[in-house]
């Protein structure tokens, strides 16, 4: 008998390796080996074709210097910030409205979540559209001087279009998150608080808030994420213009290093990338956390 | 008497707190935001609808409905685009992914899962699949497109294989997340029985596992479907299309006859908007249960 079950147990170990063995070399293969490789490259003055010599740290200190990638770590820092901000007050006034006891629930929820499921690039083109033609005209006939000509054309306000655009979609995906979050708070808590007469801004603010701090979190660090890496957008609304103010670090990366010959230079850039996404993820994961355990 | 007049008010209390059960200003706002959602479509319709010469400079050229509904833009922009065959490339990648999504990622999260208790490899192994999840795919991208093309798969192949491995992190976490709340027993007791822990999966691990097969392929189809970076790097040059990666391509095409583009905007979002009508329920449930968990 105990033979015959460590002979069991011993046929489920090796099945488990023969699953696991292929899946993590699969995984190897295409996240681990080209990320090694980026990393190699990024020591390189490679073009992306052709021979290519080691430059050391050359890459690296240049970055530091250089004014494009600057502007498009500023333009991408600014976007996502404001982005989130945006995005989870609209997104959770939104998720009180359509969890509080309104006609048509199940109807207004699935409208307002459609956004999240169209692709950003289509998207981006209608927007451009709106941007470009219909917006400038209503503003003339409105007497609005400073949106009368298109906002992607210029360099102060076309960031402002991509937020508009990035909102419109990461919106309905976070008020989903929210609405479940708030349907996680027990109504005897709102009957407690209604006892001690709390109402309005003092009841969300001390009772629905500190409830719902995970999907305030989780929204966070998924929103903060999804815009750092705003690709779509960029490609349908300014392909990074007008003169590179609206150049996010993905799009810089696709650009140059794709097309421009810099495919050393922006392997480095993409490193500094990663290191910069892994360093706030883990920074907002540990803040939410600790405001997790005081509760 | 005086009872039935107690009874009477009561019932009209009740009624009139069910009339008051309703939150009105709150709905009439959410109704009027839904202009929000809806405008952008509207303006897609109505243009895709339109001829060029009805294009004024006013803003009813862009908002009014058109003189006359034609499809004439919609036959116009399937042939410039190709849409069939950009369609069909979308549909076979997605399928083919989700599929490999449900096989391969769930059998990973059932080993590795199950591995995790008494393992300190396996411990890692899941770790370090799962960090995979920061990995940005500009970082990727670049040395990618080398590997793809000196392996031959710089096609759609290719594009499959990567989806799979970029959708692994967050899979794994799901199955393995859903086989933590699943005991051991069945599986034992088909051990007992004499079978196979191949056979074992199968026959009962993986019907146990319909939920998050369900979401698994949600996520799954979502991203793939709406992807654009992927098959842009991967497959450029090869005149192959996904339907978004047919929008851009054919920017240059539409040039300014907005009717045309527009035309074809709607049909590459036809597609999933009709698979939102239908499976809204599992969609939802999806999202949320793959941010949450």
């Amino acid at each position: 008998m105990k033979g015959k079950s460590s002979k069991g147990a011993q046929e489920r170990k090796l099945t488990f390796l023969i699953i696991t063995i292929p899946v993590v070399a699969l995984f190897f293969c295409f996240n681990t080996l080209p990320l090694i490789r980026g990393f190699i490259y990024s020591f390189t003055n490679f073009k992306g074709y052709g021979s290519y010599d080691w430059v050391g740290l050359r890459n690296y200190r240049d970055l530091i210097g250089d004014s494009r990638v600057g502007n498009s770590y500023l333009f991408t820092f600014k976007y996502a910030l404001v982005g989130t901000i945006l995005t989870n007050v609209i997104s959770l006034v939104l998720a009180l409205g359509l969890n509080s006891k309104i006609r048509a629930k199940s109807a207004l929820r699935g409208i307002y979540f459609i956004p999240n499921v169209l692709g950003g690039l289509v998207i981006g083109y209608i927007f451009s559209f709106i941007f470009t033609y219909v917006l400038p005209t209503l503003a003339q006939r409105a007497g609005i001087e400073s949106l009368s000509s298109s906002m992607l054309s210029s360099t102060g306000k076309a960031w402002i279009a991509i937020v508009i655009v990035g909102c419109w979609q990461a919106i309905a995906m976070n008020t989903i998150i929210y609405i479940s979050g708030l349907q996680t708070v027990p109504e005897d808590v709102y009957e407690a608080g209604s006892l001690d007469g709390v109402t309005g801004w003092k009841k969300f603010r001390y009772l629905t808030f500190p409830l719902i701090i995970p999907f305030f979190s989780i929204n966070m660090v998924l929103c903060m994420k999804n815009f750092l890496m705003v690709f779509d957008q960029i490609m349908a609304l300014t392909k990074g213009g007008p003169s590179q103010s609206t150049e996010s670090i993905s799009y810089l990366i696709y650009n140059n290093g794709m097309s421009g010959g810099q495919f050393g230079f922006q392997s480095a850039n993409a490193f500094v990338f990663f290191v910069v996404i892994v360093a706030i993820s883990v920074f907002q994961m540990t803040v939410t956390n600790r405001k997790e355990e005081q509760l | 008497m005086t009872q039935t007049t107690a009874m009477a008010r009561t019932a009209a209390a009740a009624r009139k707190r069910d009339k008051t059960h309703y939150n009105w200003p709150i709905t009439i706002l959410l109704i009027v935001g839904c202009v929000t959602i809806f405008f952008p479509l509207y303006m897609a319709v109505v243009i895709a609808f339109k001829q060029p010469s009805e294009m004024t400079n006013d803003i009813a050229g862009a908002l009014a409905l058109p003189t006359h509904w034609s499809l004439s833009n919609f036959a116009e922009a399937m042939r410039v685009t190709d849409f069939w065959h950009s369609l069909g490339n979308s549909f076979l990648i997605t399928a083919v992914t989700v599929v490999l999504a449900i096989v391969l990622h769930g059998l990973a999260g059932y080993a590795i899962g199950r591995s995790m208790k008494s393992s300190k490899v396996y411990n890692f192994l899941y770790l370090y699949i799962v960090s995979g999840m920061f990995v940005p795919f500009a970082i990727l991208m670049m040395p990618l497109v080398k590997q793809t093309a000196q392996m031959g798969i710089a096609n759609r192949i290719g594009v499959i294989v990567l989806y799979t491995v970029f959708y692994m992190p967050l899979n794994l976490m799901l199955y393995k997340g859903y086989l933590t709340n699943i005991p051991l027993a069945l599986e034992e007791a088909a051990r007992v029985d004499g079978a196979t822990t191949w056979k074992t999966y199968w026959s009962i691990v993986f019907p146990i596992m319909k939920p998050m097969h369900a979401t698994v392929a949600v996520l799954t189809a979502m991203s793939t479907w709406n992807d654009v970076m992927t098959p842009l790097v991967i497959m450029s040059g090869t005149g192959v299309n996904t339907l978004p990666l047919a929008q851009l391509n054919f920017q240059t095409e539409f040039g300014t006859n907005y009717n045309l583009a527009f035309a074809s905007y709607l049909l590459a979002l036809i597609p999933i908007l009709i698979f939102y009508l239908f499976c809204q329920k599992q969609i939802l449930n999806g999202v949320v249960n793959g941010a949450v968990k």
